[in-house]
């Protein structure tokens, strides 16, 4: 493909729902374990830190600290979720089993694929971002269902990732490559972000590097929705997390139209 | 009314152009074969009339629609097995062919319907619920055939549909392509094995470097790029043999490996001869497509 086709617009067909439903028949043989993995880590870090935690920090936050936490964890749940799904899966469906290229091969194109990758990793971490909403939910740690608000933005969080997590895919030569997203990205923004402490810790050039970060602005909507507050600025945050979804997914395009079609 | 029609396709890739300017068209009910050694073009060429790679320069029509622009809608009657097998393994066999089949717009309904025939099709009639990590190569094969034909379509691709199996299991696909053209399905398939092109192929195309050099019914081609009859030698001493004796006894006399080739239309001297040395072994037989083949991309090993 020449230049100007890669970074062409996306075409899609209503058929990319077929290959979305693909992975949910693919996941729904491995549903008990796959969900359990993706409850686990962060239970274990939420009530970890929570109760641990807890009870040395009384009320720094304005609300109890595993209330603070809870929420911080909704949102990295879905970060990890959907880029796990986007990366290692959607590397094996790839590069491994040559699932796409068996897909291109019926009337899909590689955009309807695309799509359906972005979409399924977001369906997927949107239940993950649900279980432990629930659980939280479980543990009164959400005052009231103006939480239920938190579900559009649990899924925009998800399509944010798994855009990003695509283009790390679309130039990954293994899954070693992995390691350096989750390095050099994940990791910070789970420190960075909100999730276990209020970002105006941090210093104020890291501050401001914080504000363009994905999930920044996730923690910023999820947490006062769970704790019974419409929270500040809600458009902007909204349209940070759109425009790293839209942003990111042609990117991821443009790269794995360069990879494949060549 | 041509299926497919390519017309002066040209594909680089940096400095090396893949495919050179290649004309080639598929009228319906044909089998048409290309072939060519490793690095040919061949798959480069199957991929650009799937469309999943746009060409530097001429045009592409599949079903009449323009290629790549429409593939997608193209591709709706068309069938492909790929080259590696891209089986789903999370899926059972009959699952593979369910999900497949969605993936044209077909509905369940339909898929049910038509799973148990193309299972007997392939030879899988009770294997339905299996894994696929359970199957054998050539069942495997079978499958992605099958699959192929979910939406039965009127074109079928097939890159190197027999590379990697056993005898049987390439008799049976054989078999089962030949069902499929009594049936009045068109194919399309890429080799490098000759007797499969010669047994299958109303027609067929050697390419080489990009182009196709030579197209032809295979008889046609034996009969205008090689002598009728060939004798192979081979044995301690066939070399110094063909220096001394062959290459006055025969019209072409080539060396690959430690065989030696000669051709001619008449051979009965060179047989004599070869009567007269005991440590010589040799065959006897009559020209075939791989002579041609052998002839017009030459002998060299290719990677």
């Amino acid at each position: 493909m020449n230049r100007n086709r890669i970074w062409s617009s996306p075409r899609f067909s209503l058929r990319f729902i077929h290959v979305w439903r693909r992975n949910a028949l693919v996941w729904r043989k491995l549903a008990v374990p796959s969900m359990l993995g993706n409850l686990a880590d962060p239970m274990i870090y939420m009530l970890g830190f929570g109760y641990g935690l807890g009870h040395m920090l009384p009320d720094a936050f304005g609300t109890s600290y595993i209330a603070f936490i809870a929420a911080g964890t909704v949102c990295s749940s879905i970060m990890m979720s959907a880029s796990f799904e986007a990366m290692y899966s959607g590397f094996s469906r790839m590069h491994m089993q040559k699932t796409w290229d068996a897909i291109m091969n019926a009337p899909i194109s590689l955009d309807d694929i695309l799509i359906a990758e972005t979409t399924w990793a977001a369906s997927k971490s949107l239940l993950s971002g649900c279980a432990v909403l629930l659980v939280a939910a479980a543990l009164g740690l959400v005052k009231s269902w103006l939480a239920v608000w938190t579900i559009p933005v649990m899924l925009l969080t998800g399509l944010a990732f798994a855009g990003m997590g695509l283009v790390v895919t679309a130039l990954a030569p293994s899954y070693d490559f992995f390691m350096y997203y989750f390095t050099l990205v994940i990791t910070p923004m789970m420190m960075m972000c909100g999730v276990f402490f209020p970002t105006d810790q941090w210093p104020q050039a890291l501050q401001q590097v914080a504000a363009l970060l994905p999930l920044t602005h996730a923690v910023a909507l999820v947490r006062p929705l769970m704790n019974d507050t419409v929270p500040v600025a809600w458009g902007m945050h909204l349209a940070m997390l759109a425009l790293f979804a839209i942003i990111s997914f042609q990117i991821a395009l443009a790269f794995t139209r360069r990879r494949l079609l060549k | 009314m041509t299926y497919l029609s390519v017309h002066g396709v040209r594909k680089s890739y940096g400095d090396h152009e893949v495919v050179a300017g290649i004309d080639l068209e598929l009228k319906p009910g044909e089998c048409f074969g290309l072939l060519g050694p490793n690095g040919a073009g061949k798959t480069t060429t199957l991929r650009l009339c799937l469309g999943l790679t746009e060409p530097d320069a001429g045009t592409i029509r599949m079903f009449d629609l323009p290629v790549p622009v429409e593939a997608r809608q193209a591709r709706a009657r068309a069938g492909v097995v790929p080259q590696i097998d891209n089986l789903d393994p999370d899926f059972t066999v009959a699952e593979n062919l369910l999900v497949y089949g969605r993936y044209f717009g077909l509905a369940d309904a339909l898929l049910y319907a038509r799973i148990p025939s193309l299972l007997e099709f392939a030879g899988l009639a009770n294997r339905g619920d299996d894994n696929i990590k359970a199957l054998s190569g050539g069942m495997k094969r079978r499958l992605t055939l099958a699959r192929a034909l979910i939406n039965d379509p009127d074109l079928i691709f097939l890159d190197e549909p027999t590379t990697g199996l056993d005898p049987q299991a390439r008799h049976l696909i054989w078999e089962r392509l030949r069902n499929l053209l009594s049936q009045g399905k068109t194919i399309f398939l890429t080799t490098h094995f000759m007797d499969e092109a010669e047994r299958l192929c109303h027609r067929l195309a050697i390419m080489d470097h990009g182009r196709v050099i030579v197209s032809g019914s295979p008889r046609e081609l034996v009969r205008a790029h090689i002598e009728p009859q060939v004798v192979e030698i081979f044995g301690d001493g066939a070399e110094a043999w063909a220096t001394a004796q062959g290459s006055r006894l025969s019209e072409r006399c080539e060396r690959t490996g430690e065989t030696v080739f000669c051709y001619a239309h008449n051979v009965d001297a060179l047989l004599h001869d070869l009567e007269q040395r005991p440590e010589l072994h040799y065959l006897h037989r009559s020209a075939n497509l791989e002579d041609v083949f052998l002839r017009l991309t030459g002998r060299d090993l290719r990677d």
